[in-house]
């Protein structure tokens, strides 16, 4: 067994590192304060490639692999989660399905843009009464001549506001429950499909989170990703990978947070020594250090089966299980060794806190 | 236009270097190393002019260990053409100018119209090598340069050196070595798909026979690394401000004879 | 017999020496006290004048090598190196001393490589040990400082300004000035023009008794007036980190740090700076060192001699009073 990153994984990490602390880092109190989604360096982490890392050149991604794409993720993440968020969908809920399912058609209008970061896509399934029970769709997509038309609810749509197209998800078929739902590439300015909402969240909060309405919106059949009825497959293929991304996320928080804890402990004294002196807190330093660790291979494992081509979903599941109860965890303890002062946004290590609680939803 | 770009190994500069079992060099464990920091201003300055004029070829080189490999890999992600390692163990524990003549000898292979280094490696911090390269190819060379355009037909570059209150501007037929100066220019991050490339890029070994150099013993000698003496244990002022404004002005005066 | 300590003269373009001549002429004579050889000033320019060669013999300069000539006037590695090349070689001097200057770094490099022999750039210390000179340089930002020594003459070494005290001026003492002979190029490279930067009034960072230096603390570009008040009043250079650079706030050539410039003033005063590493490194062999923060647990407190835990917006002007109340004294 070798557990060895190569030369282009670690540059990767390098950069996505160096971009994260430079360019992230900064702005990242302001925005979750704000709740201002951040176009500028969004778009700058387009153009370095980090939208759409695992995706071929050809299709305007970096052609790089997983293990690049996790790593990448948890640099963002220890900065900021709701960059890390944006760049996860993009990359494993929107640009990986569209590669594994396009058409070449498909691919050069829905994927080379977006996985190039010039677009973001985002991905629709969960609906309002089924939570993410993805075989409970009520959005029915009526097949008329050469198209489909929508008509239903999402929420929680990731990216919804700023993404320029959508992976939707409806029944064609009721009569078939979850083997007649179907995927649609849907643009925004499509006729019947409304943004009425973004909600207001308590963390994560620079990435929009928003309710699509569908009112009659009449599909194109050329936007049908892959066949009728396949749509279950694909959001649950999506789903797989989108979880090794959760759990990137759900890593880089904790290790974000531990990095403050640690800069903290060293500093704050408390009877005339640094509290990193105190065995309590060292405990609990090392603790999260191991956990953070332990997540780490779990993911690493998912992500290098994935690249390798080989079955991955129970290992994202479990990877995705663990690094977000980890993440609880870790966050909650590096409240405690911040003492008073994890209370005080000035502190940061509250925004950590509120961003791991979305991490924490299911384990689908 | 060929432009060579000499580049530096170092350590982060957030490392805190410690001295090694041999007292002439550093602890090298865990440090993070990366491209010296002036030198990615040459990357990039290089890679601006390559861009500017359509046309051109960016050679990256350094002098080192296996290691080195890495930081000239980091270059051509950046968009460095090729690059070439100078490693023989002729030049283990060189000095500035054995360096120096392996680097005019290598350019004097290359044939390069400009040679674009850093004002100085953020290691040894000796900041000679430019001068001493330009001096033993005979060439001119203005160093920590804060602008710089290439004329029209490739012949001569307009590049402005910062001195002490002035930017004084030169015209300098080329070749000719230039060095340069935080503020030229903002180094590009490399792009995923820069580092994916890289790995296609020449990497060429370069030994101290194929430049027809055999070893030369080393002119400046280190001694030993020292740490700092420590600074005497300072005090903080109490009291409001005015008070320790005043507390303050008259240590200064007094104690300290600082004013 | 021991050869002659050459010191390079570093002017203001106007045919007067720079202070920082004065330190190295005095580096030079003590370590001559020690080793034998005497020190001579060495002086290239388009334009000397009788004071300058006055002020170099009071300095401690037995002897003034002056070559003056038109083609010396901007300095260019590729006219200066070679006649101090010829002269150094043709009278077998023990050492050749110069000023980390934009000039004088630069030339000494070139001159060491036309030499073939060693050169200790930015020393801060000599000694002589066993009849040989050793030199201490700063590395690594100054996070440590490495012995160097030479395997043979000429001792080539550029010094650092403000770390070495010239001697006590002998009055009156008179230059022995020689004009050799010597071949200059005309070079190929050719001043267009010459940029001055937009003078502040205040003295050159590298150069000043006193530096004020503001940080991230400091909040925007439009608070450093606040500093540059107060270094009016005590007549220092004001400089600033590489988070306020960064940032925007002050242009690069004020910054101070691994990075930016490397300063040794005899007091520094810093405001809102935390003390990040990459900035210990560019200040902390200053003589006096003063800060102020708003965060008792900044690093710099550190290493400061004189710590007040406040704020700079209301120690600055109070600060600048109680100067000005002093030196009006």
């Amino acid at each position: 067994m070798k557990i060895e990153l190569t030369d282009e994984q670690q540059m990767i990490q390098a950069l996505a590192r160096d971009f994260a602390e430079k360019e992230v880092k900064p702005i990242a109190a302001q925005l979750d304060a704000e709740a201002r989604f951040p176009h500028e360096t969004v778009k700058r982490m387009g153009e370095l490639g980090l939208m759409g890392i695992a995706v071929p050149e050809t299709y305007g991604g970096s052609g790089a692999d997983t293990v690049a794409y996790v790593l990448a993720l948890e640099e963002i993440a220890k900065v900021c989660a709701s960059h890390a968020v944006i760049m996860s969908v993009n990359n494993s809920l929107y640009c990986d399905p569209v590669l594994k399912y396009g058409t070449e058609e498909q691919r050069k209008k829905f994927l080379a843009p977006f996985a190039s970061g010039q677009q973001i896509g985002c991905f629709a399934l969960t609906e309002p009464q089924a939570g993410s029970d993805a075989t409970n769709q009520h959005t029915l997509a009526v097949g008329d001549g050469d198209g489909y038309v929508l008509n239903g609810r999402k929420v929680f749509v990731t990216n919804g506001r700023e993404a320029s197209a959508a992976l939707v998800f409806g029944q064609t078929d009721p009569a078939k429950a979850h083997h007649g739902i179907s995927a649609f590439l849907v643009e925004k300015g499509t006729p019947g499909f409304l943004v009425p909402k973004v909600e207001d969240k308590l963390g994560i909060r620079a990435s929009d989170t928003a309710e699509f309405v569908f009112e009659e919106c009449r599909v194109p059949a050329a936007n049908r990703l892959g066949a009728e009825g396949m749509g279950f497959k694909i959001a649950m293929s999506a789903l797989d990978g989108g979880r090794i991304g959760i759990a990137a996320q759900a890593l880089g928080i904790a290790a974000g947070a531990l990095e403050l804890s640690l800069a903290y402990a060293k500093e704050r004294k408390s009877f005339g020594v640094p509290i990193a002196q105190h065995q309590m807190v060292q405990w609990m330093l090392a603790d999260m250090a191991t956990a953070i660790d332990a997540a780490r291979l779990l993911i690493w494992r998912a992500a290098a089966l994935k690249d390798g081509g080989r079955p991955f979903g129970l290992d994202a599941s479990m990877a995705k299980l663990f690094a977000s109860e980890m993440a609880m965890k870790v966050t909650t303890d590096a409240i405690q060794v911040h003492g008073g002062y994890g209370y005080i946004k000035e502190y940061q290590v509250e925004r950590y806190f509120r961003s791991v609680r979305e991490r924490n939803d299911g384990r689908a | 236009m060929k432009i060579l770009v000499p580049i530096k190994q170092v350590p982060d500069t957030a490392t805190q270097v410690k001295i090694g079992a041999d007292p002439k060099g550093i602890d090298t464990t865990g440090i993070t190393w990366i491209v010296s920091p002036y030198d990615e201003y040459a990357v990039e300055e290089a890679l601006r002019i390559k861009e500017k004029r359509g046309q051109g070829e960016v050679v990256a080189v350094t002098l080192g260990s296996e290691r080195a490999k890495e930081a000239l890999r980091s270059c051509l992600a950046m968009g460095a053409d090729r690059a070439l390692h100078l490693s023989d163990p002729a030049w283990e524990n060189a000095d500035t100018l054995t360096v120096a003549r392996a680097l005019a000898a290598v350019i004097k292979q290359e044939a390069p119209q400009l040679v674009l280094f850093g004002r100085q490696a953020i290691d040894d911090d000796m900041g000679a090598m430019p001068a001493q390269v330009a001096e033993l190819l005979g060439w001119p060379c203005a160093s920590w340069i804060m602008e710089e355009t290439i004329s029209d037909d490739g012949k001569s570059v307009r590049a402005g050196r910062q001195v002490e209150g002035a930017l004084d501007i030169f015209n300098i037929p080329l070749p000719c070595v230039l060095s340069a100066q935080k503020g030229l220019n903002e180094p590009r991050y490399p792009t995923l798909k820069g580092i994916m490339g890289a790995k296609k890029k020449e990497i060429k070994d370069v030994k101290a026979a194929d430049l027809g150099l055999a070893a030369d013993g080393a002119q400046l000698l280190v001694v030993a690394l020292e740490a700092l003496p420590p600074r005497p244990p300072g005090r903080v002022i109490p009291g409001e401000p005015a008070e320790a404004v005043k507390e303050l002005v008259r240590s200064l005066r007094e104690d300290a004879k600082a004013i | 017999m021991v050869g002659a300590f050459w010191c390079i003269v570093e002017d203001d373009r106007a045919g007067r020496p720079k202070k920082v001549t004065g330190e190295v002429l005095g580096e030079a004579t003590r370590l001559a006290r020690q080793l034998g050889g005497q020190v001579e000033a060495v002086w290239l320019t388009d334009k000397a004048s009788e004071e300058g060669l006055k002020q170099l013999a009071e300095w401690g300069a037995a002897r003034v090598w002056l070559l003056e000539d038109p083609a010396l006037g901007p300095y260019r590695g590729e006219v200066w190196t070679p006649p101090l090349a010829e002269l150094a070689a043709k009278y077998g001097v023990q050492a050749i001393f110069g000023a980390v200057t934009a000039r004088q770094r630069e030339l000494l490099a070139r001159l060491a490589a036309r030499l073939g022999v060693g050169l200790s750039a930015d020393s801060v210390s000599f000694s002589v040990q066993d009849g040989k000179l050793v030199a201490t340089r700063p590395v690594y930002a100054g996070k440590l400082l490495s012995k160097v020594t030479w395997s043979k003459p000429p001792w080539l070494a550029t010094l650092r300004p403000n770390v070495f005290k010239p001697e006590d001026p002998k009055a009156g003492a008179t230059p022995q000035v020689e004009r050799p002979s010597v071949a200059i190029p005309q070079g190929t490279m050719t001043l267009a023009e010459r940029k001055e930067e937009v003078s502040t009034g205040l003295p050159e960072l590298t150069e000043a008794d006193i530096v004020v230096s503001g940080g991230r603390g400091m909040k925007g570009p439009e608070n450093f007036v606040i500093l540059e008040e107060l270094a009016k009043v005590i007549g220092a250079a004001v400089g600033a980190s590489r988070a306020a650079v960064d940032a925007g706030w002050r242009p690069h050539r004020f910054q101070i740090g691994q990075t930016g410039r490397t300063i040794s003033p005899k007091l520094y005063l810093g405001f809102g700076i935390s003390g990040a590493i990459q900035h210990l490194a560019g200040m902390r062999t200053s003589k006096i060192i003063v800060a102020v923060n708003k965060d008792p647990e900044a690093p710099i407190f550190k290493i400061a001699d004189y710590g007040i835990v406040g704020d700079l917006f209301e120690v600055v002007p109070l600060l600048a009073q109680e100067f000005k109340r002093l030196l009006e004294k």
